[in-house]
């Protein structure tokens, strides 16, 4: 099946919010954080957590299961809330994002966090060890997917064509890359910074399986998803546009959304229009 | 000594300088790699648009980038975070610019446990071990705002490529406004001659903290800045060992390879005294605040004054 049924969408959706007002509430807690690139994203995450990966929250390393390496790995307190939703350790641990001590860092760490398959934070550095997991599994025959997600600023990182160019090659059909393209980076916009072109064309001139969807739309990450692990042979790319700063009403938009410093109300005000509804 | 806290961030100060030095030589460039907005070099882009540039998240070719302005005369400071700026383009620093004998400016910001919430994948602890193993690179960990506008014309017009360590953020003031400092000398601060405490960066506050601290017990502590770690001040080294018998390094960094081991190369060498080494004793960085991270790698002023005494047992 390609396509969400209409109970599965609405219920992806309600998840996505409940990420996104986790994530707020964790940041929230702290007072700063990188908001921006953790709203971007929440649909995605909602829909590999919340119906493509096979995991077991109980059993973090249960040798079956698919992994995700966060590539961007300043996004860390998104996953958490959704490792947090998904029971992979109590809610409460999320109030204890970046404290001396915490099982939750910044960054996404492999030897801290339940559920956190790799550790990341050197942007570039997670797409490379993504590869690797990929061909490992693939080496030992087994049938675990990969999943890896890229911010768009850090696709300027040279070791991220290098991946590019060998996993293209390499023709890893156990792995699914995402480009969370929000067109932002930490000083403004990448068209203004360092432009990264018609990236669809590039990846698939570099021999991936390319799509570009709409990377709020949970049915459309999801049909491309699927798309990808049909398409037996290649690695697969899902550009997915996004808006930085997403569902979150006072970075939505703003230039400089990436890592922000916000007061209590500033969150309460955000959790609530999201709770009445409101897209942001 | 009473110390403060400086009301002005050390990367506003340092920018602020380039900016003025860059009126009168065209040949001073900024290149950083997104993070313009966090190393405060956007002033100098607002300021000289043609000669700032940010080329985005690519920090090695950042580095090959300036050496290749460096050939064709100009003076280029990079920026980033000290991890980034150091460790992500390492062979970049190495061969494109310091083997080729071309004159590039690395800046590193956050060092050591100043990276604080951003945690252990960003918390540089090696990096001035890793330069300086290259040759003909000099590096610099400036202490405070005073220093900091007094060296930065000295280090763009110091013939070879230099790693320059910034604390960001303000720091606590040591030096008296119109302070000379020569790049490769140290400075004494107090004089003592039971021991020296030889510090860098933000461990010079927590040695004179310290200082006092041994002063309560009647031992009476010199306190040694050496903000340049290489070329490292010998000569310095060397009188305070002979004088005082006994040597506490205190540096933001692991105690392998940095301040600690620089000094106790010159030690060795030299003049052999009982020494121990105050920092990061070969651990990750952790995230937290630098008030934790102080405590959790035992880097406070009371963690200063217990080396101290243990150094002075062994005299
Ligand atoms: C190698 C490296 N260089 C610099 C940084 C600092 N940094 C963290 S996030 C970021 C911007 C990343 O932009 P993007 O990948 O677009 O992330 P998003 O906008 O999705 O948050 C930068 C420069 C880093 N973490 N790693």
């Amino acid at each position: 099946m390609n396509q969400l049924q209409v109970a599965d969408r609405e219920r992806l959706e309600a998840f996505a919010r409940e990420i996104r007002i986790t994530t707020l509430k964790e940041l929230g807690h702290l007072g700063f954080g990188h908001l921006g690139g953790a709203m971007s994203i929440v649909e995605l995450l909602a829909v590999l957590y919340g119906e493509v990966m096979k995991i077991d929250p109980q059993n973090p390393q249960w040798e079956e299961r698919d992994w995700l390496v966060l590539s961007k790995g300043h996004a860390g307190p998104a996953l958490y809330a959704t490792l947090a939703l998904k029971g992979y350790f109590p809610m409460e641990t999320l109030f204890t994002l970046n404290q001396g001590g915490t099982k939750l860092p910044s960054h996404a760490d492999r030897n801290l966090t339940p559920g956190v398959d790799m550790t990341t934070g050197s942007l570039g550095q997670g797409f490379s060890t993504g590869l690797g997991v990929a061909l490992g599994h693939r080496l030992d025959g087994r049938d675990n997917y990969v999943y890896i997600i890229l911010g768009d600023g850090e696709c300027q990182e040279g070791q991220i064509w290098e991946g590019v160019l060998f996993g293209g090659n390499a023709g890893l059909d156990n792995l699914v890359v995402f480009v969370d393209y929000n067109k932002q980076q930490l000083d403004g916009y990448i068209d203004e910074i360092n432009p990264l072109g018609d990236l669809r064309a590039k990846w698939e001139q570099f021999g991936w399986h390319a799509q570009e969807v709409d990377g709020h739309d949970v049915a459309e990450i999801y049909a491309a998803i699927q798309a990808a692990k049909a398409a037996k042979g290649k690695s697969s790319v899902i550009i997915l546009n996004t808006v930085k700063g997403k569902g979150c009403h006072f970075a939505e938009g703003v230039k400089l959304n990436h890592h922000m410093r916000f007061t209590q109300e500033q969150i309460a005000e955000a959790i609530e229009r999201l709770e009445g509804g409101r897209q942001n | 000594m009473k110390l403060t806290l400086d009301s002005r961030a050390m990367k506003d100060v340092y920018i602020e300088t380039l900016i003025k030095l860059a009126e009168e030589d065209q040949r001073i460039v900024v290149l950083d790699a997104d993070l313009m907005h966090s190393n405060s070099t956007i002033r100098f882009m607002e300021t000289y648009p043609g000669r700032a540039i940010n080329v985005g998240v690519q920090e090695a070719n950042m580095i090959g980038t300036a050496a290749g302005l460096a050939a064709t005369g100009k003076i280029p400071f990079t920026h980033t975070f000290s991890c980034f700026n150091t460790r992500r383009a390492l062979d970049q620093i190495y061969m494109s610019v310091a083997y080729a004998k071309l004159n590039v400016k690395v800046v590193g910001t956050d060092p050591g446990i100043t990276a604080a919430y951003n945690g252990g994948t960003h918390m540089p602890l090696e990096d001035m071990g890793v330069v300086r193993g290259i040759p003909t690179m000099t590096v610099i960990e400036p202490v405070d705002n005073v220093m900091m506008e007094a060296l930065v014309k000295d280090i763009a017009y110091l013939d070879g490529p230099v790693y320059l360590r910034v604390n960001r953020k303000e720091p606590v003031q040591i030096y008296a406004p119109g302070t000379e400092f020569e790049i490769g000398k140290g400075k004494v601060l107090t004089e003592g001659d039971d021991l020296t405490l030889i510090a860098s960066g933000i461990m010079v506050a927590e040695s004179l903290k310290a200082a006092e601290l041994l002063e309560q017990k009647g031992i009476r502590a010199r306190v040694v800045n050496i903000f340049t770690v290489k070329p490292i001040d010998k000569e310095l080294i060397v009188k305070c060992a002979q004088e005082t018998g006994a040597i506490v390094t205190c540096e933001n960094h692991n105690v392998i390879n940095g301040l600690g081991s620089a000094v106790a190369e010159v030690l060795a060498e030299n003049c052999p005294v009982p020494m121990e080494r105050v920092g990061v004793q070969d651990l990750f960085g952790e995230v937290g605040s630098v008030d934790y991270l102080q405590k959790r790698f035992a880097m406070t002023a009371e963690d200063i004054a217990a080396k101290a005494e243990k150094c002075l047992a062994r005299k």
